[in-house]
């Protein structure tokens, strides 16, 4: 295992190398990521792997996709989905036109089951979904809009705990171990490059999601990243986090109002 | 006699479980006193269908505080922390509780290796671990991990849990500190620190 010292060399490394900035990431978090690649890749002496990471931008490459966390699912958390759908978009409805922001939206599932909210709501035409990631690999992959077949049955179930009623598999067309999902749900998609450690407000939204990639800074960047929302939300306007992450250090919350028991905050001055 | 400041040995006690680990749980919990100078997490596996959430479950079984886990949560002593569901519960240096959705370990989200190892790094000998019933593996090589790092391990004397399979494999590849069944685990817990 490396030991503190070392992962802080290889942060400052990757930065002076490639100028990614790891320096706000939870230490928790990376220590472990770094420890699995390095057990993985068969290193037994730390400096042979730092200068594998300095010198070879391939191997550079391999440990940022191992290192970050991707992981994601289609309609995770049914239960959010559920108020996304009761609670939110009733109320984005009136609106001429509606700007959402996936920021941090990996290999898009997230992005796909918001667009079948929208379109069941009969508002997709009227919207637009802007979907970030630092990592350009996901995003490729989200803009195809294929997602493993396998994953295809707890994806429908959750769909269905969320209070979708149609035929999910009427969403995609099934293929070799393939689910590609309808051309019409990407179309209102905008997929993009953006650094939530150092890239600015782009525009205006009514609706930010952020889930699940707070959890991969700490209280600092959390603070930045927040206020970056703040700065790009409209009044009225949504933010919806994980389902354990919070703005309540991050944030006066006297501008929000916060959804029950929900991790969704109205921004109401 | 001189008088001298008294030094708690011990910040974390960090219990995980599987099969059969709640019905034990839920007979340490009541009898539980006020937690000596030393935060308690626990993590477990359950079902992710079950109505209940496993910190709610916690907080009606006993009369010491449970504070609710979100990410980058202050440990404090004298609290109970309960993993949630989904997620795999990790330690940062600074006292605080961290989240991360990665892949499952050993199928399971949270994974008691994975916690047992990110507790070890950051509290080394001032960590207990205590592994309890279960029916899989998960959660020796935490162990392992911890002894290694100076910590302190317990684990549920098989004889007494409702799945042995879990502390048994424990026992089966390490040395525990002790072997106790859930009066001696409570008995244990009530002296940390004194
Ligand atoms: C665990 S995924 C979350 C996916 C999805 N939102 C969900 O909850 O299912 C975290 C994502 O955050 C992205 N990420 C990490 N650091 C980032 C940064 N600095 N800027 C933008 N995205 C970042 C990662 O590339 C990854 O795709």
């Amino acid at each position: 295992m490396i030991e503190d010292i070392e992962l802080e060399t290889l942060i400052n490394d990757i930065y002076e190398y490639y100028g990614f900035d790891f320096g706000s990431y939870s230490r928790a978090s990376l220590k472990r990521r770094v420890n699995r690649l390095y057990q993985l890749d068969g290193f037994t002496n730390f400096y042979e792997f730092l200068s594998k990471v300095r010198y070879d931008s391939d191997y550079y490459k391999r440990m940022i996709d191992e290192i970050t966390v991707n992981v994601t699912e289609m309609f995770r958390d049914p239960h959010f989905y559920k108020i996304v759908r009761t609670e939110i978009l009733p109320l984005l409805a009136t609106k001429p036109f509606i700007r959402l922001w996936h920021a941090g939206c990996s290999t898009g599932e997230e992005v796909y089951s918001m667009a079948i909210l929208l379109k069941e709501a009969n508002l997709l035409h009227k919207s637009l979904i802007y979907a970030t990631d630092i990592n350009s690999k996901v995003l490729e992959t989200a803009k195809k809009g294929i997602f493993p077949l396998r994953m295809m049955k707890e994806y429908s179930e959750n769909y269905r705990e969320s209070g979708g009623q149609e035929d999910f598999s009427s969403y995609y067309i099934a293929n070799y171990g393939i689910a590609k999902f309808d051309d019409e749900l990407a179309s209102k998609m905008v997929f993009s490059q953006h650094n939530l450690v150092s890239d600015n407000s782009f525009n205006e939204f009514d609706f930010i999601l952020c889930r699940n990639v707070l959890i991969y800074f700490d209280n600092d960047l959390q603070k930045r990243v927040i206020n970056l929302f703040d700065e790009s939300l409209a009044t009225l306007g949504f933010l919806a986090l994980g389902t354990k992450e919070t703005i309540k250090y991050s944030i006066s919350t006297t501008k929000y109002k916060q959804l029950e028991k929900e991790k969704v905050w109205r921004k109401v001055r | 006699m001189e008088e001298s400041k008294v030094i708690n040995k011990y910040k974390l006690v960090i219990v995980g479980g599987s099969a059969g680990s709640l019905n034990a749980l839920m007979q340490i919990l009541p009898s539980l006193n006020a937690l000596n100078a030393f935060a308690l997490v626990i993590v477990l596996h359950r079902r992710s269908t079950d109505d209940m959430t496993l910190e709610e479950l916690v907080k009606i079984k006993t009369i010491t505080p449970v504070k609710l886990v979100e990410d980058k949560v202050k440990l404090e002593p004298g609290f109970i922390y309960v993993a949630p569901a989904n997620y795999h519960l990790l330690f940062e240096a600074d006292d605080r509780l961290a989240l991360d959705i990665s892949e499952k370990v050993n199928y399971s989200r949270p994974s008691i290796d994975v916690s047992f190892e990110s507790a070890a790094q950051v509290y080394g000998s001032q960590l207990v671990g205590i592994l309890l019933s279960g029916s899989n593996a998960d959660g020796t090589e935490g162990l392992k991990y911890i002894q290694k790092l100076g910590g302190t391990i317990i684990v549920q004397d098989p004889k007494s849990a409702d799945m042995p399979f879990m502390p048994n494999n424990a026992i089966a590849n390490m040395t525990p500190d002790r072997i106790l069944d859930i009066e001696g685990i409570l008995d244990y817990i009530t002296n940390i620190n004194t």
